[in-house]
């Protein structure tokens, strides 16, 4: 089992959406934060004030998988979220200890598969 | 308005209908900060000051075209289909009263004035989330005299349809149709929205638009309210139409949200203010404030089934201009050919009083407007669009409006902003925030 984090453009989260539901990854959570990865700065000015965003807006996905859903995840996270532009995001890919359903305490494989698939 | 009887030897300005005017005026133009933030609630938070801009710059152009060009080619004269060049630049616009009005020729240039901000901010709607500021700001000037000042002409300064005998109290024509039908032949010609039918786009902010519903209804009882150019039985009657019908195309469209959603939405109850007001403003005084309930009630249909079959078409309308100002000021112009009432307004009967003439007077204002606006909007957007971009790239489309195209965020936290100060110098940012 994997945690893959993907983090994206806000543009492109729901091409990722798309990708991700394509490739029959159903269990997925969405957030959003403020990040820098080298990407130009967008200059804003207020009255006389000017300032340098040096945060973009990015979107984070978190998916854990079962190990034979880390590579099409992997996949549809690129081709979702991709413009070729710098600040397309990253991926990282994580290794799980233990994964627990709250509502009917399986753990790990049965945790991890949601309850449609 | 025109078409008001007004006391016929009125030379003199009178005191009460020239204060009148003055507020009437100021609440025209507050009229355009409440579809500003009408409209910026309908968007997406990203293009949010984008949207409120398209109609701050309108008043800003449309108020300069006006004095310069459009008024003289509006009220100048009375030439068929437009007017003349005698009103150039304010040229002999003055304190004498226009004939046929008691207040300042200059009041009357102004509070018509607003009704061209306002009309040409609404057209705005139709293209907000991917239009270029710029390119907008070209057609709003080349809109506010091409089309406004002629429809305005027809049926205020004694165009065609006026002499005709169309009614139109408030702007059923230039400025409901005219704005309804142009934002039709904008939106074909802009194209839309890249995410258009691909993902949900929705309203950021019902509150922001329930607001400036709210604002716009207030602002409308100086637009009819004031239609009558003056005091008098007219404008009163305008006015209390305006707090009718509104109310009645209210609990109409509460009444179709249920059935058709089983909710009453607040988006729809924004929508129904508007379409309410639109419905009354081409009949303002000339139904009586029964006939207005009514028509608030009726007119409401129409408007709400292009509201729910608009967006099943390519046609990326955005804010449904033709929905509710199209449609229902087209219903509204309609309205008044069968249920106009001599012992109200003074001037004629409609079908339903036994004059069927009306109705065909008021058929031929409602077939022309829409085709002249349509078709005007179409060219002139053409000839813009060959001069320039008429939309922003894909790429800027996708991150907003607000930052590409003001470099500012509606919604600016601060976070990770890095202050740049002059002492520092441009190229050394002194930093000031640091997210953990």
């Amino acid at each position: 089992m994997k945690l893959v984090i993907g983090i994206v453009r806000p543009e492109k989260a729901n091409d990722v959406l798309e990708a991700l539901y394509r490739a029959e990854v159903r269990g997925i959570s969405l957030s959003r934060v403020e990040g820098h990865g080298g990407e130009l700065d967008q200059v804003q000015t207020y009255r006389g004030t000017t300032v340098k965003m040096g945060m973009s807006d990015k979107v984070r996905f978190d998916i854990a998988v079962s190990d034979p859903f880390v590579q099409p995840t992997i996949d549809a996270l690129c081709a979702g979220g991709r413009t070729g532009e710098v600040g397309d995001g990253k991926i990282f890919v994580v290794p799980l200890e233990r994964v627990v359903r709250i509502r009917t305490g399986e753990t790990d494989l049965a945790a991890v598969t949601p309850v449609s698939a | 308005m025109i078409g008001i009887p007004v006391l016929a030897q009125a030379a003199e300005v009178d005191t009460g209908d020239t204060a009148w005017m003055l507020i009437s005026t100021a609440l025209v133009l507050f009229m355009v900060i409440g579809l500003g933030l009408f409209y910026t609630g309908l968007v997406r938070a990203k293009n949010s000051l984008n949207t409120f801009m398209m109609c701050i710059a309108s008043a800003a152009i449309a108020a300069v075209t006006w004095a310069l060009v459009g008024y003289s080619f509006a009220f100048d004269g009375t030439g068929d289909l437009i007017g003349g060049f005698g009103h150039l630049a304010l040229q002999d616009v003055t304190f004498e009263p226009r004939e046929g009005t008691t207040i300042p020729h200059l009041l009357f240039m102004a509070f018509q004035a607003t009704f061209c901000i306002l009309t040409v901010a609404l057209i705005s709607g139709a293209v907000v989330e991917r239009m270029r500021f710029g390119a907008f700001m070209v057609f709003a000037a080349l809109w506010s005299i091409g089309v406004y000042a002629v429809l305005a002409h027809w049926v205020f300064g004694g165009g065609w349809l006026a002499e005709g005998g169309t009614l139109d109290f408030a702007g059923g024509v230039p400025v409901e149709m005219g704005s309804g039908f142009s934002a039709l032949a904008a939106a074909l010609v802009v194209g839309a929205r890249n995410d258009y039918g691909r993902l949900a786009l929705l309203p950021h902010n019902a509150v922001y638009a329930l607001a400036g519903a709210g604002i716009l209804w207030f602002g409308w009882f100086g637009f009819n309210g004031g239609s009558g150019i003056g005091t008098g039985n007219p404008s009163v009657l305008a006015f209390v139409n305006t707090m009718l019908c509104p109310a009645a195309t209210l609990l109409a469209w509460f009444a179709l949200d249920a059935i058709r959603g089983r909710k009453v939405t607040a988006i729809g109850a924004a929508t129904a203010i508007i379409v309410g007001c639109v419905l009354i403003t081409p009949a303002g005084a000339f139904v009586s404030p029964g006939w207005a309930l009514a028509l608030g009630f009726a007119g409401a249909l129409p408007c709400y089934a292009v509201v729910v079959l608009r967006p099943r078409t390519r046609v990326d309308e955005t804010l449904d201009v033709l929905a509710a100002h199209g449609v229902a000021g087209f219903t509204g112009i309609l309205f008044i050919g069968f249920f106009a009432q001599q012992s109200w307004n003074g001037v004629s009967d409609g079908l339903f009083y036994g004059n069927a003439a009306q109705l065909a007077d008021q058929a031929l204002a409602a077939l022309a407007a829409p085709i002249y606006a349509f078709v005007g909007t179409y060219v002139l957007l053409r000839l813009v669009g060959a001069l320039m971009p008429l939309r922003v790239t894909e790429r800027e489309e996708a991150m907003g409006l607000d930052v590409t195209a003001h470099g500012e965020e509606a919604y600016a936290t601060g976070e990770g902003a890095i202050l740049v100060t002059p002492e520092a110098g441009v190229e050394v940012p002194v930093l000031v925030a640091n997210p953990d």
